[in-house]
């Protein structure tokens, strides 16, 4: 505060301010304001017909900026999906003058029925107004003239390019990869859903589905200036799309290769998996169907003719079909016959079958004296209905859920299946019975109550082969995503994860060497690879009781299974492969071989540094270059 | 107490004039808001403006000698009430700057303390009348002023800390500081101003945005060049003859920012034009001349002083903000004197005019 003494008002000091500073104040105050007044001249008298067409043109519109989804691509890089660019036709609400007028000439224009225009609209009532909803994708260079031609009559429509899924021809690996569509109004129930709007694109099934939020990014929005006529004439600013994250899996397209070729025109699945990691290198399930089809509108005839497909073609029965796993159980059967010490010294005399509680059940051959070593290659039902009947259901159980049997893998796709393994508690849970002891029989050549699918059996196989590790499957590297993502995908999708059993390295000596018996003289002699320590185990699974060889009604027919691997110990790839109604077992064996011998070939190849051409992208026009051909190897 | 004779002297024209541009204001902030959720605010408004009539009346019944006598004591409890706004204050926008009364009162100290500065600066000057000042003497009219600047700049509140300056700036271009010492201080202040700009350590994010902004429109559109963008569009096209009450494509449909507040002049520009605009400037510039005049026939020194306190605020005020409307300035918030909707505006305004009314009549006293 100042120090002055309080001024004393009778000794006023009868002083004023000098008459030339208020002057001075007077002329500083006018040119303030002439500034400014020359500031309105120049906006208002001079720039007043410029600014007018701004304000006219002031019409601001938010259009979205759809982000590129991530691309996908396989272990060493090689794309298996791709975006391309592709110009849409979108619908803005609030700009519709004269529906009545309006909808039949966009419909003449864009070749939409009037209805579906109606039920597009509909569909999207939901949605906030100034939200631009899609009409038609992929639009023709002559519906895109007619949407510039009629700019003035129709402000409502807009077309907008963005970048499309591409999916490699004929359902190439279509089950692992899934396809996208828009998100349904199911989806947008659910609160996992809750960031999503009608209208966005989503991944519906396989790797889409799961790593969607990975892969989609983030959409951005152009900010544009247009005129009361809707056409465009500037922009203010955008917020950028977030492209998605690009993804690598771990199937190697070259093992893919061969197992979409093995099961070409069959029904069934197969899937290869390596045991050391968990990575699956191939799945293929048949029939398949076109994900291009679904990421696009599809028609309701396809539709139709994909739902009353008997065969499925939506499943993925590599981690969907339950079913009776017939004789390749019985590996599991015999690592419980061991881990007991029942079976070590079991001989069984093999008359054709044999009689279990006044019921006679039958046996392929007349084996004569079979034990251990020989009952796994000659799948000798005799020798396990007398295994499963000394261990009794529960103990088997033990050891089949020890494997993973009756539970999920875990693996990083959508809708895994859990599988049955019985038990006296599972009994009297599902069906409040009690367990009758002959139930087991059946059990013991994997027919029964007992189902499983493919991918349990190819990770039991390997949790047998590797002395009792086994690991959660997956498709996608760890990796490739976050610790929070990693734990999310692992909470969406439990299961019985990585685990470690105790088995005695004798009876894993013991199964996998007669395993190895199998593809020599056993069951599957006639997918013998030379060279090549290919070990396996076949199954015929009956549909109906009793055996209908030669049969022509297609659905008795049995599934032909197998499972293998190789080299037999410490395995570097196991197989599963279901054939439905493919007869026999060994069957299924020659299409195990072809995968085994195709991962086998590679990597001898690696080994020698001869570089393996790169499989020629089925893209007619990739719209990006992949990649070269990674020189990772394949297995590390 | 005042004779009521004294009223004779109470500057009636200005107070019309004054009048005639609340009632301009009232009709704009009505037509502003006509087609948004802050519909009836000139209602709002004409509530203001009673109450800030009523205060004017109010604060010319006081000698303004008895005003100068308590300066230290209000100035204390300025700077009190501004600590006290930074601690327990209302956050509004991410900036505490209101105190919450009980009864839905929200003060807002800054503003008030635009009016205990005027009459601090007019006594600290008045003291020292007819010596040439020194470094010290400067020094200490500039503390008075930057403390409580510092306090509000801490709110944040950019603008009214602004508004701080005219006063000390008149005070001491008024209390006889030299050409030597205005050179020096201009080149100081540049200076700084330049390192301040450059570093920027000492804007928020948004200061900076808004600066930036207004050096170069159209590296922000969407923010603060955004608003600078409408508000001549709206200006401009307004043209000549304006669009008519009520037919501002700008202000009606939602283009402009703030239309009744900080905006309001581009509001009124829109809707009537270049005649419109300039009829404002007139008034404006009628009111200055009038409060000069009255600071020019002032009793005495301090009277004169708080005259031009006051003309220095409004000045600024208006420049910064129709300068802001016709994008010669950057976007600082800083409302315009009487047409701006707002209650502490309004009040603050009505009370420094009560102030110079107070001055005028009592200028015949000895």
């Amino acid at each position: 505060m100042s120090s002055s003494p309080t001024p004393d008002f009778l000794n006023e000091r009868q002083e004023k301010l000098a008459p030339s500073k208020l002057h001075a104040a007077q002329y500083i105050v006018a040119l303030i304001l002439a500034i400014l007044f020359a500031g309105l001249w120049r906006l208002q008298v001079l720039g007043a017909s410029g600014y007018r067409v701004l304000a006219e043109a002031n019409r601001i519109r938010k259009v979205p900026v759809l982000a590129p989804r991530g691309r996908i691509f396989d272990r060493e890089g090689r794309i298996l999906v791709d975006n391309y660019p592709s110009t849409s036709c979108y619908l803005l609400r609030e700009q519709i003058k004269d529906a009545q007028a309006d909808l039949p000439l966009i419909s003449a224009g864009l070749h939409i029925p009037v209805e579906q225009i109606q039920a597009t609209i509909r569909h999207f009532q939901t949605a906030p107004a100034y939200q631009p909803i899609p009409l038609k994708q992929d639009i023709t260079p002559d519906e895109q003239a007619f949407i510039e031609a009629h700019r003035n009559e129709l402000p409502e429509l807009e077309t907008l390019d963005e970048q499309r899924r591409l999916y490699p021809r004929d359902g190439f690996a279509a089950h692992l990869i899934g396809y996208v569509g828009e998100v349904s109004e199911q989806m947008l129930d659910d609160p996992k859903y809750a960031f999503y709007e009608p209208g966005d694109v989503v991944g519906r099934s396989g790797v889409e589905q799961t790593y969607d939020s990975i892969l989609r990014g983030q959409d951005g929005s152009r900010d544009l200036i247009v005129n009361s006529h809707g056409k465009e004439v500037g922009h203010l600013g955008q917020e950028l799309a977030v492209p998605g994250q690009d993804l690598k899996l771990t199937i190697d397209l070259d093992i893919q290769m061969a197992a979409e070729k093995a099961m070409e025109g069959k029904i069934g699945a197969m899937v290869a998996m390596d045991p050391h990691t968990g990575e699956i290198l191939a799945m293929v399930s048949r029939p398949t169907f076109d994900p291009n089809e679904f990421s696009g509108r599809l028609t309701r005839t396809s539709w139709n003719s994909i739902l009353t497909n008997p065969d499925h073609p939506l499943l993925n029965k590599t981690i969907q079909a339950q079913l009776a796993p017939g004789s390749t159980f019985k590996i599991i059967m015999s690592l419980a016959g061991l881990e007991q010490g029942a079976a070590q010294n079991m001989k069984v005399d093999c008359q054709g079958g044999a009689s279990f509680y006044g019921h006679f059940y039958h046996c392929d051959l007349h084996h004569g004296m079979v034990d251990i070593h020989n009952a796994i290659p000659l799948s000798c039902d005799t020798f396990y209905y007398t295994l499963a009947n000394r261990l009794g259901i529960d103990t088997i159980a033990k050891y089949a859920t020890g494997l993973g049997i009756g539970q999920k893998t875990g693996i990083d796709l959508p809708d895994e299946v859990t599988g049955t393994m019985p038990s006296v508690a599972w009994k009297m849970k599902t069906q409040h019975q009690p367990w009758y002891a002959g139930e087991v029989i059946s059990v013991g050549i994997g027919q029964g109550a007992v189902t499983a699918s493919p991918i349990q059996l190819a990770r039991a196989l390997s949790g047998i082969a590797s002395g009792g590790v086994l690991k959660r499957p997956h498709i996608v590297f760890p990796s490739e995503i976050s610790k929070e993502e990693q734990e999310a995908i692992a909470e969406t999708f439990p299961g019985s994860g990585d685990k470690t059993v105790s088995i005695s390295p004798d009876n894993w000596q013991i199964i996998t060497d007669a395993m190895a018996q199998t593809t020599i003289t056993g069951t599957a002699a006639a997918s013998h690879l030379e060279g090549i320590d290919f070990v396996g185990k076949t199954g015929t699974a009956d549909l109906v009781s009793g055996r209908t060889k030669g049969s022509k009604d297609r659905a008795t027919i049995p599934n032909a299974w197998f499972v293998g691997m190789t080299p037999r110990r410490n395995p570097d790839i196991v197989v599963a492969v279901l054939w439905e109604h493919g007869y026999w077992g060994n069957n299924s064996a020659k299409l195990g071989a072809q995968i085994i011998n195709a991962y086998v070939t590679k990597q001898r190849k690696l080994e020698h540094n001869i570089r393996i051409a790169t499989v020629p992208s089925p893209v007619a026009k990739p719209a990006t270059q992949p990649p070269a051909s990674g020189t990772a190897p394949a297995a590390e | 107490m005042p004779r009521l004779s004294s009223y004779r002297d109470f500057d009636w024209p200005l107070f019309g004039i004054v009048l005639l541009l609340s009632a301009i204001s009232v009709f704009e902030i009505k037509s502003a808001t006509l087609h948004t959720k802050f519909h009836g605010f000139d209602h709002k408004q004409i509530g203001f403006l009673v109450a800030g009539i009523g205060l004017m009346f109010l604060i010319s019944m006081i000698d303004y000698h008895r005003l100068l006598d308590i300066v230290p004591w209000a100035y204390g409890i300025s700077l009190v009430s501004l600590v006290a706004v930074l601690a327990v204050g209302t956050k509004v926008l991410g900036g505490r700057r209101w105190i919450k009364f009980p009864g839905g009162i929200h003060f807002q100290p800054s503003e008030w303390v635009k009016l205990v500065l005027i009459v601090t600066v007019a006594r600290y000057f008045w003291g020292l009348a007819g010596k040439d000042l020194s470094w010290t003497d400067i020094g200490k009219a500039a503390a008075m002023v930057f403390i409580p600047m510092v306090l509000v700049l801490k709110q944040p509140d950019l603008g009214t800390a602004l508004t701080y300056l005219p006063i000390l700036i008149c005070g001491l271009l008024l209390g006889g500081l030299r050409f030597k010492q205005a050179g020096i201080i201009l080149l100081a202040v540049a200076l700084l101003g330049g390192i301040v700009i450059k570093s920027g350590k000492h804007l928020k994010p948004y200061q900076q945005a808004r600066i930036n902004a207004f050096l170069d429109p159209d590296s922000d559109p969407r923010g603060s060049g955004y608003q600078i963008r409408q508000s001549l569009i709206a200006v401009g096209s307004g043209g000549i003859w304006g669009k008519g009450t009520n037919k501002g494509t700008q202000t009606q449909g939602d283009f402009l920012p703030i239309p009744y507040t900080d905006f309001i002049f581009a509001a009124f520009c829109e809707e009537h034009g270049f005649i419109g605009a300039i009829g404002v400037l007139l008034l404006y510039f009628l009111i200055l001349m009038r409060l000069i005049q009255n600071a020019q026939t002032a009793a005495d020194l301090p009277g004169a002083f708080i005259i031009m306190g006051v003309v220095a605020v409004i000045v600024f005020q208006i420049a910064v903000n129709i300068g802001m409307v016709v994008g010669l300035m950057p976007v600082t918030g800083i409302p315009l004197p009487l047409m701006s909707y707002g209650g502490s505006s309004i009040l603050f305004t009505f009370l420094s005019l009560g102030i110079v009314m107070n001055v005028r009549m009592r200028r015949f006293v000895n």
